[in-house]
């Protein structure tokens, strides 16, 4: 790992001075920028561990007051400042009651050490872990390269779904329950002014831009997540597999929120996290589960829509199997 | 040499034990009786460095910092198969902090490394700090013209493939592991074959089964994954060398160290107090022991260097692939006819891929023939792996056993019963099947459910390997002091704690009474931790020691006590007359009256007694139940029983661990652990331990040992190793039970969710 300088920033005009790019950009070889902002440093320190980026200053943005409370309102929802970590998102009580479906996709990201330091906006701002990407040999699309090595290579754990461009997947299976519940994000941006960002529209898709997997330029800093208020006929829930029951990364995880009046779903969001580039709506598992009874059939079908489009790669189709049956398996523990 | 004769117990706890008269030198101690009536010895005695360990203090060879000492980094090679034009390393020798740049050598009349692998150490830098080394490793220039290359072990056997070696190649078996035939004909990548030691006529054998069966088991490439990297600290000083390595053996790293340069070896001292671990690959100077050599020459500092994780994996030792062809015959009755075995694996660009030898020796069939070849490929050498060759045998027989006794319409322990001639595993059968409850085993398939349970079993064998170049040497001191002194290394499975055991059984003392001082090459010769020999071998010497030097001091004593020397005896802290027990002293009175300031007696490991070289009978049976999710393809292992013997066991808590650890390894190989090189690039795509999956605590099942006492009359201490033969029969235990769950055999590992999805597909 290289050498760097250290500045502790205690305001947000301070760390968007300092730092002049974004990590992302670092990645792409063509782009200019020495400092870097970074909040529990885990992805920063795995990528400059990598020797995939060796930035002069780090801008730590922990120590800005105000970034590290869970808010609660019954009519605007839940706002989780962006410097809250993992491990107080999975014991804040009231994100345990309400939103089951985020509890359980942070109770089951990374491990108990890592969630003691990781932030959730830095779970979001994280960049993905295919191992070509992570590794300094492949000069792969995504870091400005001219190849995509998984396509015909060792693509086990790729992209099932829209991986015509790039088919590696997004690194946070927390941001699936995010999705699952329309979380909107709260960005500062340079001039001092705020911005709203759906989640939807957070993470770019590799057709969009394939060097970047979210919209956010340097001086923009990610303030809060905020979820939509919810109500007692409200029930979500979240499954994730990877390769073994201790932590690991998601072969396919899968989040569904419901509106239930009965036993009746009145309204479904459905999100895929490690099924695409970036977390996708199943809509047509929505409409499938939309009005109806959730039931062994309903639950079935729906989960093959959700993989109807699904084009997996030489090695992964087992993947399209375990997303139908985990998803069935969540819609089913809604009631 | 004098000898006497003297009785001892014989046979197995589990069945039945009684005594055999054995010839034993004259210098050695009378036998102990079984565990049950001794005092320290078979006992769950705690590890003596257990509180060093868990509370950080321990120093293990990756925390020791000498002053002024450098820290090298290794630039590894950038492409799979290249011929390198030129390095140029002046960037890196002048950025500030960097002392000094070393090129590997790897052939004689190269001037540079010949490159055959991605990931190859080819040049070293030492610097002042890890950061600047990396730096300086960053700016060597390498120019590699770089050529077509094979990583795919079916792809290599293919004649046009590209070749690794142009020429024949001999290499070294390294220390534990597989036996390397010399002079076998290389063809394109393909070398051999090894046709070990063939029996009886196929034709005929095959004529008379009733049944033959034919298949084909694959395993994969498994690296080396100890906690500390491989690594090694060189402080090369005018008047020698001291070298402090994460080794498997100090002998082995001195002997080395001082033939590559050139000095006497008794200028080069090695040392490893604390071990983070090694299965098999930890065994010589390796690549970083010898460019850390290089450059503490060449700077006049000691300069440390340690692999990464990423080389760990990629160069330091893997547990080589296979392709597992087997044809047997059997009769209805359940008698084999015949063996038939054909084996091809890829240790890379080293040699020792086969399956060893437990096809030809497990189970009585007359005829038996085996053909088995290495493959080169362009990828990292594979080195000893604890059990080498008999891992992936094992994989392959026991899931062939269990189809034959299926075919034949018998339960998979009754045509065990049938064709294993082991007593020991006899044994451990019943006890292991008692205790997994075997009698509740549904019939294959029959589940229902999604997720459906499986129980099923497999066996192993291992050799009772020990060295005779194993010594010890026991001081007791007039202050009061006993020290037990000898080269030999503790990798952590405890060789400390039994050294003390041992000789405070024979002094009467506590464990804690005895100062151990081993990993050190000042001390007398002892074998490097492969083969599963250390407990075998040094056990005895210290034993052996210690009689020496009790005998020595109750001459010394036996005049104060007014008694003959024979009469006297140690136990419990005293020193007394067995004719008259009022005559007796402490054992530290004892000391003080030594007309002497010390006593040193220094014994070794003498043959074994009966004259057995290298028996093949370390019997283990493991037991799995596990659960497999026929919707997601995802298995998790329920239980585990482990019947296991290895001699007369020395320290249960111990070897219950390295059950425990060879077991998880076990489960970890058979459905999680998998090299994977990237088939167009040859670089290894998962090389962090985040990639490359291992099983963590959750993963872990109830794991239940019945460890039995096996005693065989052939030393003073009549014990044997566990390390190896805990690993073996895991993998095809697990494979079996998959099948019983979902009546889908899946014959290569690891048996990951895709491989289980796949199977319930086609089937
Ligand atoms: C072994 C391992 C297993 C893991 N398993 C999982 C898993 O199962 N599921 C999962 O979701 N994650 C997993 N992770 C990822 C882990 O959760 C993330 O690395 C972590 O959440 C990143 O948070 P951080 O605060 O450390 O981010 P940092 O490393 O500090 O930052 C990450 C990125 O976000 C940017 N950033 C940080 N804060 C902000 C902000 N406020 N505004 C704008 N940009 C910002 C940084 O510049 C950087 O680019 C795992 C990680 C490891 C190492
Ligand atoms: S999948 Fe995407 S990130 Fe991975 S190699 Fe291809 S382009 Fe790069």
């Amino acid at each position: 790992m290289n050498n760097f300088s250290w500045y502790d920033a205690t305001t947000l005009k301070e760390a968007q001075n300092e730092a002049d790019t974004t990590v992302s950009d670092m990645l792409n070889k063509d782009k200019k920028g020495s400092s870097i902002i970074k909040s529990g440093g885990i992805d920063v320190m795995d990528l400059m561990k990598e020797g995939l980026i060796t930035p002069e200053k780090i801008v730590n943005i922990r120590n800005i007051p105000g970034l590290d409370k869970i808010e609660f309102d019954t009519k605007k929802g839940v706002r989780i400042g962006a410097n809250v970590t993992l491990s107080d998102i999975e014991k804040n009580s009231v994100i345990r009651d309400n939103y089951q479906a985020l509890q359980l996709s942070v109770s089951k990201a990374a491990t108990p050490q890592l969630r003691n330091m990781s932030t959730i906006a830095g779970n979001l701002g994280q960049r993905t872990r295919c191992w070509y990407f992570r590794s300094v040999e492949h000069d792969c699309l995504r870091k400005g390269g001219s190849t995509c090595f998984a396509k015909n290579g060792e693509n086990d754990y790729h992209a099932v779904m829209n991986n015509g461009s790039c088919a590696s997947v997004h690194a946070s299976s927390i941001a699936t329950a995010l999705l699952a519940f329309g979380a909107v994000l709260e960005i500062a941006l340079e001039n001092g002014e705020k911005k709203e960002v759906p989640i939807e529209n957070f993470f770019v898709t590799p057709y969009e831009n394939i060097k970047n997997e979210n919209v956010l330029k340097s001086g923009e800093i990610i303030t809060a997540i905020v979820l939509p208020a919810v109500n007692n006929k409200t029930k979500s829930y979240y499954i994730k597999q990877g390769a073994r029951q201790s932590y690991d990364w998601a072969l396919a995880d899968v989040a569904v929120v419901v509106e239930l009046s009965g036993k009746k779903c009145k309204n479904a969001r459905i999100a895929l996290g490690a099924a695409s580039p970036v977390p996708i709506r199943a809509n047509s598992a929505e409409s499938i589960l939309t009005n109806e009874g959730i039931s062994e059939s309903s639950a079935k079908a729906a989960a093959e829509a959700a993989m109807e489009k699904a084009t997996p790669l030489e090695k992964n189709a087992y993947k399209v199997a375990i997303f139908k049956s985990i998803l069935q398996r969540a819609i089913l523990k809604t009631v | 040499m004098d000898t006497k004769k003297i009785k001892m117990p014989y046979g197995i706890s589990e069945d039945a034990i009684t005594e055999v008269e054995r010839e034993v030198p004259l210098n050695e101690p009378d036998a102990w009786p079984v565990n049950e009536k001794l005092k320290h010895v078979g006992k769950r005695v705690k590890r003596l460095d257990a509180y060093a360990k868990v509370t950080g203090e321990a120093r293990y060879t990756s925390d020791i910092q000498l002053s002024g000492m450098l820290i090298g980094k290794m630039l590894i090679s950038a492409h799979p198969n290249a011929k390198i034009r030129s390095i140029d390393t002046s960037a890196a020798e002048k950025l500030p902090g960097v002392y000094a740049v070393h090129v590997i050598k790897n052939e004689e009349e190269e001037a540079y490394p010949v490159v055959r692998y991605a990931g190859q150490p080819i040049a070293a830098a030492a610097a002042v700090t890890e950061a600047v080394a990396e730096e300086a490793v960053r700016l060597i220039k390498v120019d590699y013209d770089t050529r077509p290359f094979v990583v795919d072990i079916e792809k290599a056997m293919d004649p046009e493939a590209p070749v690794v070696y142009e020429a024949p190649v001999e290499q070294k078996a390294s220390e534990g592991g597989e036996e390397i035939e010399s002079g076998l004909k290389l063809t394109g990548n393909v070398r051999g074959p090894n046709e070990g030691r063939p029996r009886g006529e196929l034709t005929s054998g095959f004529a008379e089964a009733d049944i033959v069966v034919e298949n084909t088991y694959r395993t994969q490439v498994q690296t080396h994954n100890a906690l500390e990297s491989h690594g090694m600290i060189v402080d090369w000083k005018p008047d020698g060398v001291t070298i402090y390595a994460s080794t498997q053996g100090t002998q082995g790293v001195r002997n080395e160290f001082a033939d590559l340069f050139d000095l006497p070896r008794s200028k080069v001292r090695v040392l490893v107090e604390f071990m983070g671990g090694g299965f098999g690959a930890k065994h010589g100077l390796g690549t970083h022991g010898a460019a850390a050599g290089h450059l503490a020459k060449k700077t006049g500092r000691p300069v440390k260097m340690m692999a990464t994780r990423k080389e760990e994996q990629i160069s330091q030792g893997n547990r080589p692939n296979s392709i597992h062809h087997l044809k047997v015959g059997v009769k209805k009755s359940g008698e084999l006819t015949a063996i038939e075995q054909k084996s091809y694996g890829t240790a890379g660009v080293g040699l020792g891929a086969g399956v060893g030898g437990v096809a030809q020796s497990m189970y009585t069939c007359p005829n038996f023939k085996t053909a088995q070849y290495d493959v080169f490929t362009h990828a990292g050498p594979g080195a000893a792996w604890r059990a080498p060759g008999a891992v992936q045998g094992i994989f392959g027989l026991e899931q062939m056993m269990d189809e034959l006794a299926e075919k034949i319409g018998i339960d998979p322990l009754a045509f065990r019963d049938k064709v294993d001639p082991s007593r020991v595993r006899k044994a451990g059968r019943k006890v292991g099947a008692e205790r997994m409850d075997w009698s509740r085993r549904k019939p294959t398939g029959s589940d229902p459910g999604i997720i459906k349970k499986g129980i099923g079993m497999a066996q192993s064998s291992w050799w009772r390997i020990h060295s005779i170049n194993a010594t010890a040497e026991v001081k007791i001191f007039k202050d009061g002091a006993i020290e037990v002194r000898s080269g030999v290394q503790d990798i952590g499975t405890g060789t400390k704690t039994i050294l003390a055991q041992v000789v405070a059984e024979e002094f009467g003392l506590e464990p804690e009474d005895i100062m151990v001082r081993i990993g050190d090459t000042l001390f007398p010769d002892a074998p490097g931790s492969g083969g599963s020999q250390v407990t075998a071998s040094i056990t005895p010497a210290a034993r052996n020691a210690a009689y020496q030097a009790k005998l020595k001091l109750f001459n010394m004593v036996a005049s104060n006590l007014e008694t003959d020397v024979s009469d006297l005896k140690a136990a419990d802290g005293y020193i007394f007359s067995s004719k008259d027990e009022t005559k007796k002293m402490t054992f530290k009175e004892a000391l003080k009256s030594m007309p002497v300031s010390q006593i040193t007696a220094t014994e070794s490991r003498t043959k074994e007694y009966d004259g057995d070289y290298l028996h093949w009978d370390l019997g283990a049976v493991q037991f799995v139940e596990l659960s497999v999710d026929t919707e997601t393809g995802f298995i998790k292992i329920d239980k585990v029983v482990a019947a296991h013997s290895c001699g007369r066991p020395i320290n249960i808590t111990q070897l219950e661990s390295q059950i425990n650890g060879g077991i998880i390894q076990g489960i970890s190989y058979a459905i999680y652990e998998d090299r994977i090189l990237d088939r167009n690039t040859g670089h290894m795509v998962n090389h962090t331990l985040d990639t490359y999956k291992v099983p963590y605590a959750m993963d872990i099942p109830e794991i239940d040992i019945a460890l039995m006492e096996d005693y065989n009359a052939k030393s003073s201490t009549d014990a044997y190793g566990i390390g190896e033969p805990s690993n073996i029969a895991t993998a095809a235990a697990i494979a079996n039970a998959v099948y019983n769950a979902i009546g889908v055999r899946i014959k290569e590992i690891p048996i990951t969710p895709a491989k289980v999805l796949e199977a319930l597909n086609k089937a």
